[in-house]
C-alpha cells in the first residue's frame, strides 16, 4: 500500500484490497435484508457494477452476502450500486416473460447534491465543496430528516455521505419499501420548494390562497430562518457583490424600494450582506402594516429564505422504484472517500474532509499489521480502522431494522392463537 | 373469481332481490365499484353488445385525453355517448328500468376486465379509462344518492371534528373570515398519508406521522384513489387467473387488434376501409388463389384446413368468415364459399345450422347490427376467454 499517490485514490489493487479486507459486507445485507437468514429483500435485490474503464453489468443479484462479495473481489468494480427487489431473482431475468419481470419493493431514497446550489454558493463550484459549504447540505438534511419522521412518520432513516459532494437517504420502513412510482412522486411533490434549474429567483408557489404557508413549511422556516442569517449573510455573504445583490433585488416586489436600495447599495461596494437584507427589512418596515404592499413584501422576505436555504432535491432519484443509487461504503473514485453514513443529529459537526480515505485505511491497516505481526487477513479488518464507527453506525441501523421484523413476526404469531 | 362453485347460489341471489331502502332494486346505486362479478347467464348477444357499448365509451375518453380536452369538454362528450350507449339513471327515475341499465354497466365492465387484463399496458390504460368514467358518473350523481353509495361501503376513513392544528393547511374561499367560517363546518376524514397521492403531491392536506387530514371537499380523491387501487388489483388478480394465453396463437393478433381498437376508438367502418382497399367485389372462386398468395399465415391456416378436413370447427369458422368479409367478400359470395367448402353436408343441414351465423355475421340476422370484424373479433376473443373462466358455458 505504500505506492499510493493522490493522483490515484482508488486504483485497483487498492480497491481489492478495501473489498477483501474492509468492505463490511455482511453489515450491508443485515441492513438491506432486515432479518438474518436470506430473504427476497437480499436475494431479488439488483446490483449493478461499474467496471473500471466504464464497463457496467446490470441485473446481478446473490443468494447471500458471501456470494456478493465473492464476485465483487472477482469482478474489482469502480463502486456498485443497488436497486429494487424484483419478483424474480435479478440475474434470471432472461427466463420469464418480460412483463413478469417487475420491481416490486424499494428503499424511498433521497439526493440532494451540493451542484444544486451553485447558483447560491459563493465559496465553491461545481464538483469543489468545502467544509463551508457543507452548511447547506446540513440544512436540507434537517428539514428532509425532520419532515420524513414528523409528517411521514418514517423511522428507519439512514443518511450516507455520497463521498465528494452529496449526501443520499435510505429509508427502509416497511411501509416506505412498498411505495410505488405514483406515491412517492407524491413524497417529492410534498418535499419540494426550490424547482431547481439556474432561475432562483422564480416565484415560489407555496402559499394557500396565495398567503399562508402550509404548517409543514412553516416550522421548516423557523430553523430556516436562522440558517439563512448564520450561512447566507454571515459566511457566504451572498448579496456581497453586485451580481448577488441584484439578484436579491429581483426578487422584491416593488419597485421604488428596489431603486433606493440598488443607489445605496451601488456608493456602498463594500457594504456586508447582514447589512443589505437590514436595509431591505427596514424599508419594508416603514410601510403602514396591513398593507396589501406591505404583505406582499413580507411574503417575498420568506420567499427569498427558502430560495436560498431549503433542500434542493435531485427528483429523479426519488421518483422511480427502479432507480440504482450507489451502495454505502463505495469509494468515491475522484477523492478516494468512503461514502460513509452520516448521523442526523450530529450532521453540524459532519466534516467532508475529515471522512476517511481509501489509501488512509490501508495505512492504518499496515500499521496494524506491522505491531500485530502480519496475521491472516480477516473479516472484521474494518474494526482496527476508523472505519470501525461508522461501520457501528450502519449496524446499529440495521438491528434496529431487524428488532422491528421480529417483533411483527412475533404480533402475528399472536394474533393467529 | 368467477369461480363456478358460485355461481349456483349467486343465482339464487338474483331470483331474491337484496333488501335494501332503495325499493326492490338489485342494483340500489348508480355508481358501482364492482366488487363483485356477475354471476348470472349471459346470452352471447348480451356478452357482446355490452362490452362494445362500453368500449365506444372507453374509447371516447381515451381520444379526449389524446385530443387534451378540457375536463368540462370532456364530461360533456362522455356523458352524451353515455346516454346514447350505456344511460344510467338516477334511483329516482323510477320510470326507468334501472336494473337493467345497471346491469348492463356491471356486465360490460367485468367482460372488458378479460380483455384488458392482459399486459401491463392495457391494464394501464383500461383503469385510466374506466377511473375517469367513475368519476364523470360521480360528478353527475345527485348529492343523497351519493352520500348513501359512500356509506354503502367502508373506505377506512375516520371521520373527524376539525381541530385547530388542521386550520394552517386548510385552503378554502380566499377571504379569512370566510375560510375561518367554512373551516368551522368542515369534515375531515383521516387516511394513510398514501391512499390520497395527488393531494399530498400538492400539500393540499395536513399530514403528521403518516397520516393525512383530508378536508371534505377533497374526499372524492380518496374515493377516486380506492376505485383505481382496487382495480388495478382486481385486473392483477384476473390476469394470474386466466389461463396463459401466450401459447394460444388465434388469440395474440386478435388482442393485438383489439388494443389498437381501444386506441384508435372502436372504429364501426374498418370494414368498409378493408373492402375499397381490395377494389372490386371479390368472388367465392377467389378464394382459393388470394389465400395462397395473400392471405396472412394464420388464415392461410385456416383456408388449408378448411381444404382439407371439408369443415371447420365453429371458432376458425367465426373467425375466418369475418376475415373474408373484412376482404370484401359479399354475402351471396361468401354463402356460395362456405356452401361449397362444406362439401359433406347436405343443403339443408347447411340451411339451418350455418347460414343463419353467415346472415348473422354480416348483420343481417339477429339485431341487425353490421359490427365491423374488428369488434367481431373482439366478441370471440371474449367468448373465448369468458368460457376458460367459466362465466359462460
Ligand atoms: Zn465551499
Amino acid at each position: 500500500m505504500s505506492g499510493m499517490d493522490d493522483s490515484s485514490p482508488a486504483s485497483p489493487e487498492v480497491m481489492l484490497t478495501f473489498y477483501r479486507r474492509l468492505y463490511p459486507f455482511k453489515s450491508i445485507f443485515n441492513w438491506l435484508n432486515h432479518e438474518h437468514t436470506p430473504t427476497r429483500l437480499f436475494t431479488h435485490r439488483e446490483f449493478a457494477f461499474t467496471l473500471q474503464g466504464d464497463v457496467y453489468l446490470r441485473y446481478n443479484s446473490f443468494a447471500t452476502a458471501d456470494e456478493l462479495k465473492k464476485l465483487v473481489c472477482q469482478l474489482n468494480p469502480t463502486r456498485f450500486e443497488i436497486g429494487p427487489i424484483y419478483t424474480t431473482r435479478p440475474k434470471d431475468k432472461k427466463t420469464v416473460r418480460a412483463g413478469a419481470f417487475n420491481a416490486v419493493q424499494r428503499e424511498l431514497v433521497f439526493d440532494i447534491d451540493m451542484t444544486d446550489y451553485d447558483p447560491i454558493r459563493t465559496c465553491c463550484s461545481g464538483a469543489d465543496i468545502c467544509n463551508r459549504c457543507w452548511a447547506f447540505i446540513s440544512a436540507a438534511v434537517h428539514v428532509i430528516d425532520q419532515g420524513i419522521r414528523e409528517q411521514f412518520g418514517y423511522e428507519h432513516l439512514l443518511w450516507v455521505y455520497s463521498g465528494r459532494r452529496g449526501i443520499h437517504l435510505w429509508i427502509s420502513d416497511k411501509e416506505a419499501m412498498e411505495l410505488t412510482d405514483d406515491q412517492r412522486k407524491a413524497i417529492v411533490g410534498w418535499m419540494t420548494v426550490i424547482h431547481g434549474g439556474k432561475e432562483s429567483s422564480k416565484k415560489l408557489s407555496i402559499r394557500l390562497n396565495s398567503r399562508s404557508l402550509p404548517p409543514s413549511l412553516k416550522s421548516a422556516l423557523d430553523h430556516l430562518a436562522a440558517i439563512f442569517s448564520d450561512l447566507i449573510l454571515a459566511d457566504q455573504n451572498c448579496f456581497g457583490s453586485e451580481e448577488g445583490y441584484e439578484t436579491l433585488l429581483q426578487q422584491v416586489p416593488d419597485s421604488r424600494i428596489v431603486g433606493d436600495l440598488r443607489k445605496k447599495w451601488q456608493k456602498d461596494p463594500t457594504r456586508s450582506s447582514e447589512d443589505k437584507w437590514m436595509d431591505l427589512k427596514e424599508e419594508i418596515k416603514k410601510m403602514d402594516k396591513g398593507t396589501p404592499q406591505r404583505v406582499a413584501l413580507t411574503l417575498a422576505l420568506e420567499d427569498i429564505i427558502f430560495n436560498y436555504t431549503y433542500p434542493r432535491l435531485d427528483a429523479e432519484v426519488s421518483k422511480h422504484r427502479n432507480h440504482l443509487l450507489k451502495a454505502p461504503f463505495c469509494v468515491h473514485p475522484k477523492t478516494g472517500r468512503v461514502c460513509v453514513p452520516v448521523d442526523p443529529e450530529r450532521i453540524d459537526e459532519f466534516k467532508p474532509d475529515r471522512v476517511p480515505t481509501v489509501g488512509q485505511l490501508l495505512r492504518e491497516l499496515d500499521t496494524v499489521g506491522k505491531a500485530e505481526g502480519e496475521v491472516e487477513e480477516h473479516h472484521s479488518d474494518w474494526e482496527k480502522t476508523s472505519l470501525k464507527p461508522y461501520v457501528d453506525m450502519l449496524d446499529k441501523h440495521a438491528l434496529r431494522l431487524m428488532d422491528e421484523v421480529r417483533r411483527s413476526k412475533r404480533e402475528m404469531v399472536d394474533t393467529s392463537w | 373469481m368467477f369461480k363456478g362453485a358460485d355461481r349456483k347460489s349467486t343465482i339464487n341471489d338474483r331470483a331474491s332481490p337484496q333488501v335494501s331502502n332503495h325499493g326492490t332494486l338489485l342494483y340500489p346505486y348508480r355508481l358501482n365499484f364492482y366488487d363483485t362479478p356477475p354471476m348470472y347467464d349471459v346470452t352471447v348477444e348480451e356478452f357482446e353488445i355490452y362490452a362494445l357499448d362500453r368500449l365506444r365509451i372507453l374509447a371516447e375518453i381515451e381520444s379526449s385525453r389524446a385530443r387534451q380536452r378540457s375536463w368540462e369538454e370532456l364530461k360533456a362528450v362522455t356523458s352524451t355517448q353515455c346516454t346514447k350507449y350505456l344511460p344510467l339513471n338516477a334511483t329516482s327515475a323510477t320510470s326507468v328500468d334501472r336494473d337493467s341499465e345497471r346491469r348492463k354497466d356491471h356486465l360490460g365492465h367485468f367482460v372488458l376486465r378479460l380483455a384488458f387484463c392482459r399486459s401491463e399496458e392495457l391494464r394501464r390504460r383500461f383503469v385510466e379509462a374506466e377511473l375517469t368514467l367513475f368519476k364523470v358518473r360521480y360528478e353527475s350523481d345527485g348529492y343523497s344518492e351519493r352520500e348513501s353509495f359512500l356509506s354503502s361501503r367502508n373506505f377506512n376513513w375516520i371521520p373527524l371534528k376539525y381541530r385547530t392544528e388542521l386550520f394552517g393547511s386548510y385552503q378554502g374561499p380566499k377571504s379569512e373570515p370566510e375560510r375561518m367560517e367554512s373551516f368551522e363546518s368542515e369534515r375531515f376524514y383521516k387516511v394513510k398519508w398514501s391512499r390520497v397521492p395527488d393531494l399530498v403531491q400538492k400539500r393540499k392536506v395536513f399530514l403528521k406521522g403518516g397520516w393525512a387530514y383530508v378536508p371534505g371537499r377533497e374526499q372524492s380523491s380518496i374515493v377516486f384513489q380506492e376505485f383505481q387501487v382496487q382495480l388495478e388489483k382486481a385486473l392483477e388478480v384476473t390476469a394470474r387467473s386466466l389461463p396463459r394465453l401466450d401459447e394460444d396463437t388465434r388469440i395474440i393478433p386478435i388482442l393485438n387488434n383489439l388494443s389498437q381498437g381501444f386506441l384508435a376508438g372502436v372504429p364501426s367502418d374498418w370494414g368498409v376501409a378493408g373492402r375499397e382497399a381490395m377494389g372490386d367485389d371479390i368472388k367465392a372462386e377467389m378464394v382459393d388463389e388470394l389465400a395462397q398468395k395473400h392471405f396472412p399465415l394464420c388464415m392461410r391456416t385456416l383456408h388449408e384446413n378448411l381444404r382439407k378436413d371439408h369443415h371447420l370447427k365453429h371458432f376458425g369458422r367465426l373467425q375466418y368468415g369475418l376475415f373474408l368479409k373484412v376482404l370484401g367478400l359479399p354475402i351471396e359470395e361468401a354463402i356460395l364459399f362456405w356452401r361449397r367448402s362444406f362439401s359433406r353436408i347436405t343443403d339443408d343441414k347447411f340451411n339451418k345450422e350455418y347460414k343463419y351465423n353467415i346472415r348473422h355475421s354480416y348483420g343481417l340476422e339477429g339485431k341487425r347490427a353490421n359490427y365491423a370484424a374488428k369488434s367481431k373479433s373482439l366478441h370471440l376473443d371474449l367468448l373465448i376467454m369468458g368460457a376458460h373462466i367459466g362465466i359462460i358455458q
